[in-house]
Order: C-alpha cells, then structure tokens, then sequence
C-alpha cells in the first residue's frame, strides 16, 4: 500500500466524490431514460451480481490465500433461500403445482430475505469448513468444489419438493421493480438497488481487509507458519474469512435469483465458479477494484459487445464466420491472451485510485508534447 | 532467581531414532542462555518441541513455572519408546504455536520469514494483531480507531528502537539481509514476549555483519528486559553474548555452564572436534 502525503489524502477524497457523483448522475440516468430490456440495464445487473461475488472470491483466494472453489455451491444456496421466501402469494400454489402444498407460504420483505440467504450460505460454510479448512492448496479446492456439487444434487431431490420445488424453477420472485413500482422511487427500480447492494457488500469486505484482521489475512496468505508464530490462530482466522466470504456469495446469489427472477439449480454449476475464478485473476488477484473492473468488463463484453459475433455482424463489418458460436472462440482466445500476458489481470495487486486517473489525464498533455520534442530532437540530430 | 523456561526430560523420539534424548535445562529471567552442539545434534528439534510445532514423546515444559506442554509416550511410541524416564509424566498437553506466543514466548526463525507482500512496518504492525482487544464486528467497521491508532504508534515506536525506521515503507524482501533479520526479530518483539527465541540468528551472515548482530541482540536485552534463548553456529557470537550455554551432542545434554568453563570443557572440545585415537 502506497502512504499519500495529507495534501494527496485531500485530493484524493475530492477526486473519490467527484468520481462517485459521476457515476450516481450516470445511474440516475440510466434508470430514468431505459427499459428493463435494455442491454446496459441487464449488463449493470448482473456485473453488480458478479462483482460482490467475485470481490467474496478475492477475499478468499486472493487476500487470505485459501484455494476454494465453492463460490457456486454458496450462491446456490443464497439464491434458494432467496427463492422459498420470495415467491408472489398470489401464485405460489401455481409455482409449486407440480410438488405439492409448498411448506414456506409467507413473503418477506426483499432486503430481510436477502440477509437471510446470505446468513444461511455463511451457516452451510461454517459446517463444511469445519472439516474443510484444515486442508491446503489443491485438496481444499478439491473437497470445496464437491461439496458444491453435492448441494446442488441435493438441492434438486424431489423429498424436499415442497420447499425447493424439486428440479423445476421457482418463478415470480419479489423483485426491486416489482416492490418500488408504485413509490417515488419507481423510476429508480432498475439499476441502483443492485448498485446499494453492492456498495455495501463490497465496501463491508474492504473495510474488513483494511482492518487488523485484514492484516491477518494476508499474513496466513504470506506465510503460515510465520502468521501462526506471530500468534495468529490459523483455524479461526481462516474461518471467518471462509465464512465471510460464503456469506456475500450467498446474497451474490440472492441477487442473482433477483436479477433472473426464478432460480433453478442448473446455472450454479462448477463452470460458475470456475467463471468467478477467471474473473478474479483477470481483475488480479489481491486487487478489489481489479475485481470490480474485471467483472463489469466480463460481463459487458460476455453479454453485449461481442453479441455481433454470434448474430452476422461486429463493429461493422458482416461476414459469415460470424455465427453461433464464434463469440466464445474470441472470448477464448482473450483469455488465453490475459492468462498468457497479463499474468498479473488488470490491476496486479495494485488498487485503482481516481488519483491516479487525474493525475494520468493532468500529465497526459505534457507528455504528448514530451513525445513530439523529443522526436523534433532526434529529427534534428 | 525467576525462571522463565523450563523443560523436564523432553525426549524426541521419531520413529526408532532418538532426536533428543532427556534434555533437561532452565532460562531464567533476564539470562541470555544458547543452545549449541555439532551439526545433527537436535539442536532445531529441541526447539520445535519448546515452540510447539512438535510435540515431545516424553517430558514436560514449564513456562514461568506453569505447565504449558506435556507428554508421554502414547500410541505406536508405547511399544516404540526407547527413552528414559517412561512413567515419570501423566499429563497430556499440547499448545499450538499462537498460543504459546500468545502467553509470551516469540520466536524467529532460521530461514528468515517475513510477509512478503508487506511493507517492513505492516510486518511489525500484523504481530500486534495478537494484542487486539478489538473483536470482528468492532475492527471491521474500524470502531477501534483508538486501538488501531496505538498499534500505528507502537510500531513505530519499536521501529524507531530498532533503528528501522527510515526503511518502514520498504517491502520487507527487498532489504538487505542483516535488516531483513533486525527486522524479523523486530517483528517478534512486537508480540510484546518476555522470552525471545532466536533460531540461529547469525546464519548466513559474514563476519561483521555477526558482530553488528551480537550488539542488536544486546540492545534488545537491555531495552526490552527481555530473557532470550538463542541456538547458534558462530562461536564468536555465542561466547560473547551468553550468561549460560548448553551443549548437547547426539541428542544428549554433555556440558552446561559459563562460556569460559564450556571452552574448556574436554566432552565439549571431544564432541567438535572428535577424540583423538591413541597411538599404539
């Protein structure tokens, strides 16, 4: 971590809120002027989804040093949770025609349903970390990953039919539109509430980091057995970083189910996490705001910009290798370019600071005219 | 005089071999007293056993006169058990290495290992994590402000006290290696230990980087009133600072005393540089 001067700290903290008006103006428009169908609504959507989840991810793997691939198992569960208490009243004997008299037929309110998803996602954690944690590196991964597997079988078995509904969906879910539709708020529905959502998530996670116990965390991540003799109890530590981490997974999943509007177990396979995974060392590993970048980008290009290479037509140009399927190629070889040259993602283990954003723009125009002196002087000599 | 450490007939057995076998010695309050002896003479067992990362066969450890480590031989080592002393110890008690610095014995260690992410002041900053008296909930939402402000201040405190603090935003690894291990043992003062345990502190180091060493830890007595048990290769440095040494060989205790008696003590000159074979 970089130690800024008090007079840097100042205009840091102008740069933070002049950067954070801008991107509250920029939702509030968004919101105001877009349909729920739009393109950036949906992409704003699940980037902020994926961004708690992926930020959750980096908690673990990249701060505490935990190889863990659960991430979707704790999703799973968040987005169930969410589901069984959120069902519309009115057709909730429909939802569940095809497993009988539902057990759970009550609505919470959507914030109080949230916590609990994530509450019980952190719960689940708690018990398979008992045995869990006290494997390293690959075997950790290993047991997490199955763990994952195995609720997402179980979640789908027809006994607990009257709660999850089986293998079928669980559809008319509360959502953030449906519940503002008649307030003042109605016009700020779309976007902003999955934006508070995870500027509370992400920004819990970061002050933790920054916390004594965040010092923890990375020393377990630095050295084990130097943190151990420096009296920091490994077992505890790396529960609750496990723990926390699960729990912001789970309202990641809560979102999700929010984001979609029903919830099956299909999507939370391995390939998400293995998907989160690839986010977190796109954006660096031990970087949040790389984490953040990483999953708006992801997403954006995943769901948006690159479309045109599955549908005839990208940036212009119509050809007919541009087809089902193509876009994945390009977004593989992208990987494969980031994983092979920017080993370090985006941000390294560096943050992004809107410091440095003004200071690379005030500087900008001296070094292009840097550039042209220096190429008059080589033309010169 | 106070004692500070203590072990009863600590016995390391693993599997047939015999690592340390019925090792017996006490620090006492304020002593500076090294461990020494020939190359594979279990010397680092003996230390893993007193800092818990393994647990004795046989014997006891009393840490200011309070049992924290005890063992006898159980399992396998009930058939195994080669020792002496069988019998003599009942309890069965293990502290993990947290929780030993936690009662106040901080240790380095041989292969220097800071945080290698960290700055040379987070590295000093994470050892006061152990201090805390804040909890999850208090330290996340940063209501500790207070505790963590005095945390910031102590550690510079300490480094300042170590004489480190014109290097505290530095990465810990890029410094040189006398600093990186002032750094180390800086790091182990500040779990605020009344005994430092120091794993062969000179290893690697030249001469006079020895010497600049031996006059640290000296410092380090006098300004933490600190008792410090170091194991140690350089001679120099061993004879120059200790109150007490102790030697043991193979395992066993041969010789303890002042470092002019160990001098001259012929098991010890045997044990170094091997008995000479009479001439027939």
């Amino acid at each position: 971590m970089k130690i800024l001067s008090p007079a840097d700290k100042k205009k840091n903290t102008v740069c933070n809120l002049i950067m954070f008006a801008a991107l509250i103006a920029v939702l509030i428009y968004i919101d105001a002027t877009s349909l729920s169908v739009d393109m950036i609504v949906k992409v704003l959507q699940k980037g902020c989804v994926y961004a708690i989840v992926v930020v959750s991810m980096n908690l673990l793997n990249g701060f505490t040093g935990l190889f863990s691939l659960g991430q979707a198992g704790f999703m799973l569960i968040g987005a169930y949770m969410y589901s069984v208490f959120s069902v519309d009243n009115a057709s909730r004997e429909m939802v569940y025609s095809f497993s009988g008299k539902p057990v759970i037929n009550f609505q919470l309110p959507i914030i109080v349903a949230i916590i609990l998803a994530g509450l019980a996602a952190a719960l689940f954690s708690f018990l398979i970390g008992l045995p869990v944690l006290k494997l390293k590196s690959d075997y950790l991964a290993i047991a997490t990953l199955g763990f994952a597997e195995i609720l997402r079988t179980i979640i789908q078995w027809d006994k607990f039919g009257r709660v999850t509904n089986g293998s079928f969906p669980i559809s008319q879910l509360n959502t953030f539109k449906a519940r503002l539709a008649d307030t003042a708020f109605a016009k700020m529905s779309f976007v902003i509430p999955f934006f508070i959502v995870a500027v509370i998530c992400i920004g819990i996670i970061t002050l933790m980091i920054h916390s004594t116990y965040g010092r923890a965390f990375k020393a377990i991540r630095d050295d084990e057995v130097a943190a151990e003799a420096m009296g920091i109890n490994l077992a505890k530590h790396k529960m609750i970083s496990f723990v926390t981490s699960s729990f912001f997974a789970g309202i990641g999943g809560a979102l999700y189910a929010v984001f979609v509007g029903s919830t099956n177990a299909a999507p939370f396979t391995s390939a998400l996490t293995y998907e989160i995974l690839l986010i977190v060392v796109i954006g660096g590993i031990g970087s949040i705001t790389g984490s953040i970048l990483a999953s708006f980008l992801y997403i954006a290009s995943q769901e948006w910009w690159l479309r045109g290479l599955d549908s005839g037509t990208f940036m212009g140009i119509t050809s007919p290798i541009f087809r089902n399927g193509f876009r994945l190629v390009v977004f593989s070889v992208i990987i494969m370019i980031f994983v092979l040259f920017f080993r370090n993602g985006i941000m390294g283990d560096r943050e992004f600071s809107s410091l440095g954003i003004y200071r690379a723009i005030k500087n900008l125009p001296g070094k292009i005219a840097g550039k042209f002196k220096k190429s008059k002087a080589e033309v010169q000599e | 005089m106070e004692s500070v450490l203590r072990l009863c007939d600590i016995t390391m057995q693993f599997g047939g071999v015999i690592a340390v076998n019925n090792l017996s010695m006490e620090v006492n309050k304020g002593e500076i007293v090294a461990l020494i002896g020939p190359n594979g003479a279990g010397k680092t067992t003996a230390f893993n056993a007193i800092t818990g990362v393994y647990e004795p066969t046989n014997g006891a450890i009393y840490y200011k006169d309070k049992l924290v480590i005890s063992n006898k031989p159980r399992g396998k080592m009930k058939k195994l058990y080669a020792g002496e002393n069988n019998g003599k110890y009942h309890t069965v008690m293990s502290k993990t290495p947290d929780k030993l610095t936690k009662l106040g014995m901080a240790r380095t260690f041989q292969n220097i290992r800071l945080f290698k992410s960290m700055t040379v002041f987070e590295n000093v900053l994470t050892a006061k994590h152990l201090r805390r008296k804040s909890n999850l909930f208090t330290a996340t939402f940063h209501l500790n402000y207070k505790e963590e402000a005095k945390m910031r201040a102590e550690t510079l405190e300490l480094l300042e006290l170590v004489d480190l603090l014109d290097v505290k935003d530095e990465l810990a690894t890029s410094l040189p290696y006398g600093k990186q291990r002032k750094l180390e043992i800086a790091r182990a003062l500040a779990t605020n230990p009344e005994l430092l345990l120091l794993d062969e502190p000179a290893a690697g180091m030249n001469p006079q980087e020895t010497e600049e060493l031996t006059e640290f830890i000296r410092t380090v007595r006098e300004k933490f009133d600190i008792t410090i048990l170091l194991i140690e290769h350089h001679m120099n440095l061993v004879m120059d600072i200790s109150d007490r040494i102790y030697v043991i060989d193979f395992g066993k205790e041969i010789a303890e005393g002042t470092p002019a008696e160990i001098q001259s003590n012929q098991k010890v000159i045997d044990a170094y540089l091997g008995v000479a074979e009479e001439d027939e």
